[in-house]
């Protein structure tokens, strides 16, 4: 199934919480979803018989500079297709449902989403940083990220 | 012919031996003077005669057993170094250390990042004295390609602990690995262990950072 086919099946089933289909000027296409609707979509793309996307690829993060999105690369092993899904969420708060409890993969994708541009992942299992040390201060990956000059008593800079 | 062979293939002297081993005319004269009393008493051929400090050297410097700290790709050429085709073993270090206990040697093969710096730290305090640290590549010396905008790693393994030899490359080739590890052997050939530790220096080289 093509992602425009996929959209269809979205957009019926979840009506205004799957954004209008854009064929990309460039790259793959995509679906965007309102956030709310994410876990309920997750399970309906795992479950559907036509779908089954048995298989998240990858969790990622973008920031946009005026928002940040949370995107998903799923795969079915069953029907040999793929889709991306993507859910724009607010800079200053972005807060989305976990997949984990779908897909049990997203588990350190998350981790690391969280930890590189600072989404939350609600119901996350153990929302905690995977790459920076705990007590790490802000995330590295948003684009007015400062990085600090010293850390526990060590220089770093040039 | 035969008398040739023995000619060519006689040892030097043990007084040859000492009079291009000592520079130092005031010891020169105590250790031929210990020799005469060897040879005196018919043990000369049994006894080695050495400086201390020369035998305890000789012992260290032909016996470094490498910390195992690959941690990064410089790693793949320090294995390599290990393996059979360059055998770092050759130079009596061949025995890498999974116990900072057992260690002589830190080689750093690798970035440091600030989560791994006081981890890094803590083995180096483990290591029993006397050690050495090597800083193996770009990122170990000094940041590398992360200097500038990498917000995680530690720019300069000096800034964590003191560094004996540092090994520039991206990565070395096990070659200036090797090279870097004669110089050290080098280095400590010209320590004074048995002065310092009269002088209670030797506890304290570890804080020269």
């Amino acid at each position: 199934m093509t992602t425009e086919q996929i959209h269809e099946l979205l957009a019926k089933r979840f009506g205004d919480a799957v954004l209008p289909y854009q064929a990309p000027a460039a790259g793959d296409p995509w679906i965007g979803l309102r956030p709310e609707s994410l876990a309920e979509a997750a399970l309906f793309l795992r479950d559907d018989k036509a779908l089954a996307f048995d298989l998240l690829r990858i969790v990622t993060g973008v920031d946009w500079k005026d928002r940040i999105s949370a995107v998903y690369h799923l795969y079915s092993t069953r029907h040999n297709h793929e889709v991306t899904i993507r859910v724009d969420l607010d800079r200053a708060d972005p807060r989305v449902e976990s997949v984990t409890p779908v897909w049990p993969a997203a588990d350190w994708h998350e981790r690391e989403a969280f930890d590189m541009i600072g989404i939350v992942f609600e119901g996350h299992p153990n929302m905690t940083r995977i790459l920076m040390p705990d007590d790490w201060e802000g995330h590295p990956l948003r684009k007015d990220y400062v990085a600090p000059t010293e850390y526990h008593g060590i220089s770093n800079v040039q | 012919m035969s008398e040739q062979m023995t000619a060519q293939t006689q040892p030097p002297s043990a007084e040859e031996l000492l009079r291009g081993a000592v520079k130092d005319p005031r010891e020169l004269t105590r250790y031929l003077s210990y020799l005469k009393t060897l040879t005196e008493e018919g043990l000369n051929g049994s006894v080695l005669i050495a400086p201390l400090d020369a035998a305890i050297n000789w012992s260290r410097a032909n016996s470094i057993w490498p910390l195992s700290f690959g941690i990064a790709c410089c790693a793949i050429e320090m294995m390599c170094a290990g393996a059979s085709k360059f055998d770092l073993d050759r130079f009596g270090a061949g025995a890498f250390r999974p116990t900072p206990r057992q260690g002589d040697l830190m080689i750093v093969a690798g970035t440091v990042t600030h989560k791994m710096a006081p981890r890094l730290r803590r083995l180096w305090e483990q290591m029993p004295e006397p050690k050495f640290v090597m800083a193996m590549g770009a990122c170990t010396i000094g940041g590398g390609p992360y200097c500038k905008y990498g917000y995680s790693v530690v720019k300069g393994l000096d800034k964590i602990v003191p560094v004996d030899i540092y090994v520039p490359g991206c990565p070395p080739r096990p070659e200036a690995l090797i090279d870097a590890f004669l110089k050290l052997q080098a280095r400590i050939r010209t320590d004074r262990p048995i002065e310092e530790r009269i002088k209670g220096k030797e506890q304290g080289r570890g804080e020269r950072a």
